[in-house]
């Protein structure tokens, strides 16, 4: 396994900049995940490290070796891909063992069966081996094409949104074992997702992507607690940060500081200002207000059992807020 | 507006049963969700409401008027379609006016609807807009324009936020349950997504298999789930179910899982043979001592909370806890779980067994 590092990347398509000047250090070991929407530049960071795309500047190198030049084949790197892509006439057997079977890697018979069953072992589909791979469910589909890309010992594993066809259960379990799959391998692991469940439960680290630009990183607990700007405040957490002008609750706002940003956990009930219930919303587990407060919409979470209702008024204050400037960016 | 009766609702398709005899009362001005996994008979029921099926037996009652033979022009109802069914060659003002003038509407009067209906849904500006260029939601909202601008008794949706990605589909979410607050029509709406449900519904029929599971708040299901798969579907992570075997009395308030002594909720009937102890994620906590013991096989972190992966000696569970709480993945830690929030179903059934935090919901079964 090895360390990968980006420094200075751009990569551009036509007028539009996918990436911007990226430095990413992706330490051996690590499960780092780079999260973002849709056109942030998640999927071309990973071609580039690939080497399916060119980088138009910068440095991409892989256990200390710079890669710019080399092909994909000689990067070492495992990619999977949001869709299963799994040869339909081959057996479970037949497409884990078909990377090993490259002329190239000349790998023994005997090797391949072992790190086959090995695999197979790790992602529990053993017991599948000798089904065709159009006779699994679609859980099944995406841990076989996972495996195909652990059956070879790679530098470095490249995932593209692998869980994101899946349904919400699967979802779930697979994240759990893929987890555990990085602990037992101790492999490096690069992964991409708009999911944010995904990457704050598997991360080591996060790095937040917005429009070509890296613009955090750290353990998901860092980015959560302490983000850097309102884009990556509003990246996770659910329901969303408040982001409100500083000052509306006659608090001591920071010099500079245009906006509060207040986690519903973070709106304290009880004492302060007054605020209107919109909705109460029962999840089960926890009850989300819908405020109205002093003309903009707060969402704060309550006891399951509460007895507000829509309609009253309950006093609200601002606990552990962060400031940010009129840039968006957070004021410490 | 109006209350809808469903008596006995039952579909046939051949030898395929979609709806097993059906009952429940939706209020007037509910907004009453219809909760299930695919082909439980969820959309079927709201076909027959609306007059697109006709029941084999059964009966709908809107605003007393028994509906379940008329067709679906009589009955006053507008529909709402996963897909945005707008026609294409119109602009938005003819698609939102185009129910009225097929009635035969004067003009001024149509003008003048469409234009409160666009002020409801924040469309004013692009009224005079090709449907072609327009966003998702812009086509959701057109899409709704055209059937709220009836006025008719009823709304019928079925998944109308299905397509749209996770973002975007929270916001219309709450851009729809605030339509349904300002007008106050009863809606019907279907969905497989419990969080959805639960957010925007007053009410939840879940349907499982042609059957109706349970018919609630949904505050009420998720606290006293009368099977285990209503337990199950609703809850993320769902509810935990725990094996074990026992004989237990009417009255008793104590079950023991692998030696250890639980409290629960003060059964009213007896049961024995193979049960079931559910317990909600968040209601499990990790303690040092205790003589429960699991071991931690992974943990998830979600920012204020972590889910827990735990293995017991009734199976695997998972805890939802203060990620301020340090876990190690590997230790092995004792566990609590609030006795009040238990319940207990039979294995075989998997219904849940009558006791002092049922009873009220279950009734008699």
């Amino acid at each position: 396994m090895a360390e990968v590092v980006l420094a200075g990347v751009s990569k551009s398509f036509g007028q539009t900049q996918a990436i911007s000047d990226v430095d990413l250090t992706v330490p051996d070991g690590s499960f780092v995940v780079l999260l973002g929407p849709t056109g942030a530049g998640k999927t071309t960071t990973l071609r580039l490290i690939a080497g399916l795309e060119k980088a138009d500047a910068g440095d991409i190198s892989i256990g200390g070796r710079r890669v710019n030049r080399k092909t994909p084949a000689q990067r070492d790197v495992a990619m999977v891909f949001q869709q299963y892509s799994l040869y339909p006439h081959l057996s479970v057997r037949e497409n884990l063992a078909f990377p090993l079977k490259s002329p190239v890697l000349r790998t023994p018979a005997a090797d391949i069966a072992r790190k086959v069953a090995e695999v197979a072992e790790v992602l529990h589909i053993s017991h599948k081996l000798d089904n065709k791979s159009t006779e699994l469910s679609g859980g099944e589909m995406q841990r076989v094409s996972i495996g195909r890309a652990l059956v070879r010992d790679p530098a470095v594993y490249l995932m593209d949104e692998p869980l994101s066809s899946l349904d919400a259960k699967l979802r779930a379990d697979l994240r759990i074992e893929l987890k555990r799959i990085h602990a037992e391998m101790a492999a490096t692991l690069l992964y991409v997702t708009h999911d944010q469940i995904e990457a704050m439960t598997m991360a080591s680290h996060v790095g937040v992507l917005d429009h070509g630009r890296l613009v955090q990183f750290g353990t998901p607990r860092e980015v959560y607690e302490s983000p850097h700007t309102t884009y990556v405040a509003a990246r996770l957490g659910q329901p969303r940060i408040n982001l409100l002008p500083a000052g509306l609750f006659g608090e001591a706002a920071p010099p500079g500081a245009v906006q509060i940003g207040l986690r519903p956990e973070h709106v304290g009930i009880g004492d302060g200002k007054d605020a209107q219930i919109v909705r109460v919303e029962h999840l089960g587990d926890q009850t989300r207000l819908h405020l109205k407060f002093a003309g903009y919409d707060v969402v704060t979470l309550t006891d399951p059992h509460t007895s507000l209702e829509s309609g009253q008024s309950i006093a609200i204050a601002p606990k552990n807020p962060l400031f940010f400037d009129a840039d968006g960016l957070r004021i410490r | 507006m109006a209350q809808i009766v469903i008596k006995n609702l039952k579909k046939q398709f051949g030898d395929f049963t979609a709806v097993r005899e059906s009952s429940f009362t939706i209020e007037d001005g509910e907004f009453f969700m219809l909760l299930g996994p695919s082909g439980c008979g969820k959309t079927t029921t709201l076909r027959m409401i609306a007059g697109l099926e006709l029941p084999t037996s059964g009966e709908i009652y809107l605003d007393g008027e028994e509906i379940s033979q008329k067709r679906p022009r009589e009955r006053d109802i507008a529909f709402v379609f996963q897909m945005f069914a707008l026609y294409p060659h119109m602009n938005v003002r003819k698609n939102i006016s185009y129910p009225l003038v097929s009635q035969g509407m004067p003009r001024a009067k149509i003008r003048e609807k469409v234009a409160e209906v666009a002020r409801i849904l924040g469309i004013e500006d692009i009224l005079d807009r090709p449907v072609g260029g327009l966003s998702g939601g812009d086509r959701q909202r057109v899409a709704l324009g055209r059937a709220i601008v009836r006025e008719p008794k009823a709304f019928m949706m079925d998944e109308p936020l299905g397509a749209l990605d996770a973002e975007f589909r929270e916001q219309m979410a709450e851009e729809l349950r605030a339509l349904h607050d300002r007008m106050g029509a009863t809606t019907v709406y279907v969905t497989h997504d419990q969080l959805e449900a639960m957010q925007m519904g007053d009410k939840i029929v879940v349907m499982n298999n042609a059957v109706v599971e349970q018919f609630g708040p949904p505050q009420e299901i998720y606290d006293k789930p009368a099977t285990v798969f209503v337990a199950d579907f609703i809850g993320s992570p769902p509810m935990n179910f725990l094996p074990f075997s026992g004989r237990l009395a009417a009255g008793a308030d104590r079950v023991a899982l692998n030696g250890a002594s639980f409290a629960v909720p003060v059964l009213r009937e007896g049961a024995q043979g193979d049960l079931l102890f559910g317990v909600r994620p968040e209601h499990i906590r990790l303690v040092d001592d205790g003589g429960y013991r699991a071991e931690v096989l992974a943990t998830e972190y979600l920012g204020t909370t972590q889910i827990v992966t735990l293995r017991s000696h009734n199976g695997d569970l998972k805890a939802r806890i203060s990620s301020d709480q340090p876990v190690r993945t590997g230790e092995t830690v004792g566990l609590s779980f609030n006795a009040r929030t238990i319940s207990l179903f039979e294995a075989a059934t998997g219904r849940a067994l009558r006791s002092e935090l049922n009873e009220g919901v279950l009734g008699d079964g």
